[in-house]
């Protein structure tokens, strides 16, 4: 489960740095798509990883952290997928706005001379 | 928790919540209640700022619990000196960049009211905030508002700059993420007081883990704070920015300085174990290539905006190198520059715009291509003597921009009468005598990078204001409205009255700086139960 988990998120960070790097806008939004959802599965599991366990405790059992996942980074990942997603929205607008006055999708405004 | 004084720590961020969240409802078609209801809360900031600035001179931190939980629960907001001295600079040069837009720029696009209240509200809930991940909260506050700030106006440059500020600064916050999420899956805690009791006793074999945590943090603030080679963004996306939004941006990368002085100077302090001290060797030297990169950038300058950018990197350049020496005395007189330095920034973005109204584009550019090859129209134009007659008035508008041009060179060069000299005086005085626990080579170092900073500033700062104010002027006269002058003239006043009050002010900053050197009554109002880190 952890090996599964660390290789998707190192999977998804590669991808994501990678496209981070292209020239085009569209590469690089994807990109910090891509980065995000590897920091939200990161943050996720800093709460620990747990398999088969009941959703809710069993009735009689004392709550313990030995017997389910810190809540906290949940909260806070959830507070990092809105920001994460209304800052790609914003993006993309600032994206939109760069390819219709400059004419061109490269991340410089102009593309590069060969 | 009771009466009205305990809840002014939240006011802050109140204020500018709730007349942004009003302005957006109100709309862009009716401009005037927008107006009215910014101006209002702009200036209740200012008597808010001040009247804080006032309770926290004491030694004991005022905390405001939101939900009266206790601290490792719940979230707090925590006010000692150097918060309460951020907030009020937040406050004056959102105050004078408020009242400057208004005189044409607050026109120039969509929500300019709403954007500008929010940015203020992540100002000053980063400046209050005593958790790690509120501080990213405010952050992404501050910052998404400064996206939409920094691509006011539109235009290609400021698309093409506000781009990659976006990517950049999105980047960042991922990095700020992994750091804090590391951090938490370590030590259990973001309350940043909790943390710093609980440094001494993290296991030696997480420690590696937790400084990697808190390094990658830390770059996160760095980007803000535009560190070398992490600081490239900062003169071009600067330099494209309407002004008031220049004026309010340039005290947003001090939003990174003051996160790295908190964080930094908590956690890695002297309570802190094994870790104490770690990476400040780091930050002085980033500092001060940060400074060389900004002398270059000011030097190499080819119009006044960009040097105010490469201005910007030479103060936080300046006040990493210093800070990362950890010397209580010496982060006094940083704080100080400090406050300083904001004044004289935030004015001199709201003056470049003044100044460079009158010119036609590209005229810096001719200036000072004309200096390096001597092609030029002005030598066949005869005898200098024929055709400026001797005692040409000059223009009223002009005079007093010159004036202004010259007190902000002035402060920013740090030559005497003006504050900016005894700022720089308070950080090497207390470097060179003696005692001090700072290799004798670095502060040797750190002292002439900040004096030849110092005179590549000056050098520029000459240049640029002999080609503005000297040369002919070409084309029509420029027309400056009062409004737009005394906002610049509001805070080169409040830098002579650093200048004037210096005592009390580098006592308050002194005093600011030993609490945060020694932190233990930060932890014992944040941590009542823990007894102060114990």
């Amino acid at each position: 489960m952890e090996l599964v988990v660390s290789l998707a998120i190192g999977m998804l960070a590669g991808s994501g740095v990678w496209l981070l790097l292209r020239p085009r806008t569209f590469q690089v939004t994807i990109g910090l798509a891509l980065l995000s959802y590897a920091v939200n599965l990161f943050i996720f599991s800093t709460g620990g990883l747990r398999t088969g366990a009941d959703a809710i405790l069993k009735r009689g059992e004392a709550g313990t952290l030995a017997q389910y996942t810190d809540p906290v980074p949940q909260a806070l990942v959830l507070t990092a997928i809105v920001i994460g997603f209304a800052t790609t929205a914003l993006l993309l607008v600032v994206l939109l706005a760069a390819r219709g006055l400059t004419g061109t999708d490269h991340v410089d405004g102009r593309e590069r001379e060969r | 928790m009771s009466g009205w004084a305990d809840h002014l720590i939240a006011a802050p961020i109140v204020v500018p919540m709730l007349a942004g969240a009003a302005m957006t409802l109100m709309g862009d078609r009716r401009r005037g209640p927008a107006v009215g209801l910014g101006l209002a809360s702009t200036t209740l900031l200012l008597a808010l700022s001040a009247a804080l600035l006032a309770a926290a001179d004491a030694p004991e931190v005022r905390i405001y619990r939101l939900g009266d939980w206790p601290a490792s629960f719940g979230i707090v907001l925590a006010l000692d000196r150097l918060s309460a001295m951020m907030v009020a600079l937040a406050s004056v040069v959102g105050f004078a960049a408020f009242v400057f837009s208004l005189a044409r720029w607050h026109r120039a696009g969509a929500h300019f009211h709403p954007l500008f209240q929010f940015q203020l509200m992540g100002l000053n809930g980063a400046f209050l905030t005593g958790d790690l991940f509120n501080l990213f909260v405010f952050f992404e506050v501050m910052l998404a508002a400064s996206y939409g700030m920094a691509l006011h106006g539109s235009g290609i440059a400021r698309v093409r700059a506000g781009l990659h500020y976006l990517i950049i600064n999105l980047v960042a916050s991922l990095l700020f993420l992994i750091g804090v999420s590391v951090v938490y899956g370590i030590a259990g805690t973001l309350n940043m007081a909790d943390l710093a009791a609980r440094m001494r006793d993290v296991a030696a074999d997480d420690r590696a883990l937790l400084e990697a945590g808190l390094a990658v943090l830390g770059i996160a603030f760095l980007v803000k704070a535009a560190i070398w080679p992490l600081g490239f963004w900062l003169p071009g996306t600067y330099a494209a920015a309407s002004a008031p939004a220049a004026a309010i941006l340039s005290i947003l990368s001090k939003v990174g300085i003051y996160a790295v002085l908190r964080v930094w100077l908590l956690l890695f302090g002297e309570g802190s174990g094994a870790s104490a001290g770690f990476g400040g060797t780091w930050l002085t030297l980033g500092g001060l290539l940060t400074v060389a990169f900004g002398s270059v950038a000011v030097l190499a300058s080819q119009n006044l905006a960009r040097l105010a950018g490469g201005s910007v990197l030479v103060s936080s350049g300046t006040l990493l190198a210093v800070i990362g020496l950890g010397q209580a005395a010496v982060t006094g007189g940083a704080l100080f520059y400090l406050a300083g330095s904001v004044l004289a920034i935030g004015a001199f973005f709201l003056l470049v715009e003044l100044v460079e109204r009158g010119r036609d584009i590209g005229a810096d550019v001719l200036a000072v291509t004309r200096e390096a090859f001597g092609t030029g129209v002005d030598e066949e134009d005869g005898e200098p003597g024929e055709r400026d007659a001797v005692g040409v008035p000059i223009p009223a508008t002009v005079a007093t921009l010159g004036v202004s041009f010259l007190a902000c060179a002035l402060l920013l060069a740090g030559l005497p009468p003006l504050s900016g000299f005894l700022a720089k005086f308070a950080m090497l005085a207390p470097l060179l005598t003696d005692g001090g626990g700072a290799p004798p080579a670095m502060a040797w170092v750190v002292t002439a990078a900040l004096i030849l900073s110092g005179l590549a500033t000056v050098v520029a700062m000459l240049r640029a204001g002999m080609d503005a104010f000297w040369t002919s002027p070409a084309g029509t006269p420029q027309r400056v409205s009062v409004l737009e002058f005394l906002p610049v003239a509001l805070l080169l006043a409040l830098c002579a009255a650093l200048t004037v009050g210096a005592g009390p002010a580098l006592d308050y900053a002194t005093a600011a700086a030993q609490a945060l050197h020694a932190p233990a009554d930060y932890l014992r109002a944040v941590l009542p139960a823990a007894g102060g880190g114990g």
